[in-house]
């Protein structure tokens, strides 16, 4: 896919990936809010600079794969894919909906594009790890392979246990992306399970760890290109990102992980997106 | 016999762990397909991986003692076109990783051949946790995926050259002691068919892996008894082959089930639905009955826990009177 788009453009796509993100859940009246919206830019960075993808041919043979680990937040993915020209913009309305290809969480073999199916915690990692074996077993070294998790999520086992397979073998063709919000379904992170110190962790399983504001598109794809080009061990970004990014009464609110918007209160956050319109990252800093 | 080419189960034969079966038919299917790889979590000579990994030391991933992994790191491996086998204990493999079998492999429809080593109470002195008897009935339930229960290590290694030609997700169960040797190369099998073992009459006795050589052993006993007893061998637990179970029961009117499992959603199960649905029939379902194993000797196990020919021979004499 060609890379023309400036960063203010990116900001502006990430944006209607928002509006996108609270018309799906509002029209499905279930599903989570606060982790698509905070996700937005990194998938805004992720498929229109960062992944070598064609949204015309989902099963391109050189394709870079993006595994989102944590399923729940797959409203930005779809938004995000819909905006890539995966698929009509109209679908995204049938989130959720009997018969829909947008499974409340991710089947790949309802919809091309999605390269595995997620829900249950702890398991993209270990698929990844697989998916990087198999890269270099068929010396497929132009391609590289991307993860998303949550930050809850890391309370999961199955996880730690990716973790140190992908060091054991130095799967340099991975970077992990840790969605660092701090919040989980019943509270704060470090009062549910505390994963402090994350980067040390990582970095004691024998990772290079980044740290970046996970809000700021720009930082997005400066890591992901360091991490592409560190070829010694596997990198992970911790990216500390806002949950609910974007719509001020859903921000820093745990209460917000598994909750749509209602009619009033969609109307009210794409007003405040609207009038943002890009420059949300100034509002609340 | 019948045109089933097996061996005379009258006189003396070899004995030969299940497992070491499979062992030979994952190196030749490494040999014929590139894309056959190997995964095992710190079990790789017990599980007889070790002749895949020497052969292809670059195919094959060591996962460490990570069941969970072990399904995931398959699952990865399928999504690139490989056809992994990935092995363990049925007590961790698919005892402990149910859910990831489920969503990444079955859900996901990926092609991951999950093997199951040293499952069934003839495990022996290792005890109960080690005994696995409920990984039929959790795999069986399993949208998308096939059950392959093999009878001796000949079909153990027929069984596994067809799972890699196959695309589906399977799991493969395994035991750990020797097994006598019933079938030769040229019995047939295929994925999904049932085999009638031994013609007969009066009562079917559907089998699979390791009791499918105790019920023959019963039948020939039976017929002495005056009993016709019919054995029909059942490799293939899903998908069943109903056509076969059902024309052997309505031949003889009544069932014994039998399976070093438990009794319940395992082969007894899946019979006992089938002919609920189709054929209703007094049937006798030998297994484990809702209980765990202990240490012991393996054939005192079998003995003790009624899994055995003397067991099955009972059985047929109870519901042959049913029937009446």
């Amino acid at each position: 896919m060609t890379k023309t788009y400036t960063v203010k453009q990116l900001e502006q796509k990430a944006n209607t990936i928002r509006e996108d993100i609270i018309r799906m859940l509002e029209h499905a009246g279930s599903g989570h809010s606060a982790g698509p919206l905070g996700l937005a830019d990194i998938f805004t960075a992720l498929y229109f600079d960062v992944l070598n993808h064609d949204p015309k041919r989902p099963d391109w043979e050189d394709r870079d794969i993006l595994l989102l680990s944590n399923g729940h937040c797959v409203p930005v993915r779809y938004a995000t894919m819909a905006e890539a020209g995966y698929f009509p913009k109209k679908e995204l309305l049938t989130l959720r909906k009997l018969g829909s290809r947008l499974q409340g969480h991710p089947e790949r073999l309802r919809l091309p594009g999605l390269e595995s199916t997620s829900g249950p915690l702890g398991s993209g990692l270990s698929q990844a790890a697989g998916i990087a074996l198999a890269m270099n077993m068929d010396k497929q070294f132009h391609r590289h392979v991307y993860v998303v998790t949550g930050d809850g999520e890391l309370d999961e086992g199955n996880i730690w246990e990716a973790i140190m397979l992908t060091a054991k073998y130095r799967l340099s063709n991975i970077t992990a992306i840790v969605d660092r919000n701090n919040i989980q379904i019943d509270g704060p992170t470090e009062s549910v399970m505390p994963l402090e110190d994350l980067k040390k962790k990582w970095e004691a399983f024998g990772w290079h760890a980044i740290e970046i504001d996970g809000n700021d598109i720009e930082a997005v794809i400066d890591a992901c290109n360091m991490a592409r080009a560190i070829t010694e061990k596997p990198v992970v970004i911790l990216a500390y990102t806002i949950p609910g990014k974007g719509v001020d009464f859903m921000e820093y609110d745990f209460h917000w992980h598994g909750t749509p918007p209602n009619h009033e209160q969609a109307i009210k956050a794409l007003h405040e997106l609207r009038t943002l319109g890009g420059k949300i990252r100034s509002e609340h800093e | 016999m019948n045109g089933m080419h097996l061996l005379d189960i009258t006189k003396e034969l070899q004995a030969e762990p299940i497992r070491k079966g499979f062992g030979r038919g994952l190196l030749k299917a490494g040999e014929l397909d590139e894309r056959v790889v190997a995964a095992c979590a710190d079990l790789t000579d017990s599980t007889q991986m070790s002749l895949f990994k020497g052969k292809f030391p670059d195919r094959f991933v060591e996962i460490g003692v990570a069941e969970q992994n072990l399904a995931t790191v398959g699952s990865g491996l399928a999504a690139m076109g490989k056809v992994p086998f990935v092995s363990s204990y049925a007590a961790f493999s698919p005892g402990r990783n149910w859910e990831q079998i489920r969503t990444t492999i079955c859900l996901n429809d990926r092609p991951v051949k999950i093997v199951g080593s040293h499952a069934g109470v003839s495990v022996g002195p290792d005890g109960a946790t080690h005994q696995m008897l409920e990984d039929i009935a959790l795999m069986r339930v399993l949208p998308n995926m096939v059950v392959i229960v093999p009878g001796d290590s000949t079909e153990a290694e027929k069984a596994t050259l067809a799972i890699a030609k196959d695309g589906r997700p399977t799991y493969l169960r395994l035991a750990r002691e020797a097994t006598p040797i019933i079938t030769s190369v040229d019995t047939p099998f295929e994925i999904g068919r049932a085999y009638v073992f031994m013609p007969g009459t009066d009562v079917t006795i559907c089998t699979t892996g390791t009791m499918t050589y105790q019920a023959l052993l019963a039948a020939e006993q039976l017929y002495k008894d005056g009993i016709d007893a019919e054995v029909v061998h059942i490799p293939t637990i899903k998908p069943l082959d109903a056509a076969t179970i059902l024309a052997s029961v309505r031949k003889t009117g009544c069932v014994i089930t039998a399976e070093e499992g438990q009794a319940a959603a395992g082969l007894g199960g899946a019979i006992a639905e089938l002919l609920g649905d189709e054929y209703p029939v007094p049937i006798h379902r030998i297994g484990m009955k809702d209980r765990f194993g202990e240490s012991g000797e393996p054939d005192e196990l079998l003995e003790h826990f009624g899994l055995d020919a003397k067991h099955i021979r009972l059985a047929a004499h109870h519901v042959t009177e049913r029937k009446k």
